[in-house]
């Protein structure tokens, strides 16, 4: 589980520095892109401005239903297995989610779930999708919910 | 698949053959409103904004299907020769394009971040005005912004003083 939460597809918009990343190489977005004061983007240069609710395979932009920053209590970059499980786990900073709302988010959010439906990128190749399989992921997510909740090891 | 939108204030409906075509090639080539520029077909160079329900957006990766019931405004919307938006009169003085061509984007995203933030500082402009321009045109585009303020700024203050 962790392996996929800390994959570029989830930690891009997870970022400490309220920028967030592209690419299976997380550079800075282009533009000077930033969080802006709702996750969304400044004023009138937003996300939606290129980001749709579903991938654009023409223009190489993703997109899904939602499609925003994490908010800034979900800082992952840089972090380690641990710190993330222990800031996920923390209502300070999940949105108050309880640990099935948590397994739910996890495992059935339409912006969670593009991580293995990222489309392809802007030379047309597609993106990298997480390193576990998409019903993998969701079994142990609810194991380690079923077991407990326990924070990894570094 | 039928695409019904308002754009420029008109009600339109389009046939289109994949839902998916960018919202841009229906406005140049079965619209024939060709204000409206390709520049890089990524998204990234915002020659082809217009705007959505008031909204910036890059129409290069904007699939028409999402237009359904929208209303859709261009830069042949935005104003004319006899009654200019103050972003084009604003881009007149200042005399802003060199070749043009990325001009109308300039100027819609700049109708945009006026709507939000009517006198917007340097800062404004650096974070919301991020389309890219290969004649360099923006210390000119800059003065324009704030000059395009000011001249929105009057004419509010005018309207709201007839209708007072």
């Amino acid at each position: 589980m962790m392996d996929v939460l800390m994959s570029p597809r989830c930690i891009n918009c997870h970022p400490n520095d309220n920028i967030p990343k592209q690419s299976d190489d997380s550079h800075p977005h282009y533009f000077g892109l930033a969080r802006g004061a709702s996750n969304l983007g400044f004023q009138a240069t937003k996300c939606s401005t290129c980001h749709q609710t579903e991938n654009n395979n023409y223009s190489g932009v993703p997109g899904a239903p939602e499609w925003s920053l994490a908010p800034d209590k979900m800082k992952w970059e840089g972090l380690t297995r641990s710190e993330i499980a222990r800031s996920m786990l923390n209502k300070e900073n999940n949105g108050n989610r309880n640990l099935e709302e948590l397994e739910h988010h996890l495992t059935e959010h339409e912006l969670v779930l593009w991580a293995w439906t990222p489309g392809l990128d802007a030379q047309g190749a597609p993106r990298e999708t997480p390193p576990v399989p998409l019903e993998e992921y969701k079994a142990a997510v609810k194991e380690w919910i079923e077991k407990g909740a326990l924070v990894p090891e570094d | 698949m039928k695409v019904s939108f308002s754009i420029n204030g008109k009600s339109q409906s389009v046939e289109v053959a994949d839902e998916n075509t960018p919202l841009l090639w229906v406005v140049r080539d079965v619209l024939d409103l060709k204000g409206t520029k390709f520049g890089c077909g990524k998204a990234a160079c915002g020659a082809c904004t217009l705007h959505v329900d008031g909204q910036a957006v890059r129409s290069c990766s904007y699939a028409v299907k999402f237009a359904e019931g929208k209303e859709i405004t261009t830069i042949e919307g935005l104003g004319n020769e006899e009654n200019p938006h103050p972003v084009q009169q604003a881009w007149i003085e200042e005399i802003v394009p060199q070749c043009g061509y990325c001009q109308p984007g300039f100027m819609m995203a700049t109708a945009a971040l006026l709507e939000k933030i009517p006198n917007p500082t340097d800062e404004d402009i650096d974070k919301n005005i991020i389309n890219v321009c290969r004649c360099a045109t923006y210390y000119r585009m800059r003065k324009a912004i704030h000059r395009a303020a000011e001249l929105s700024t009057i004419a509010n203050t005018a309207t709201e003083t007839q209708t007072s």
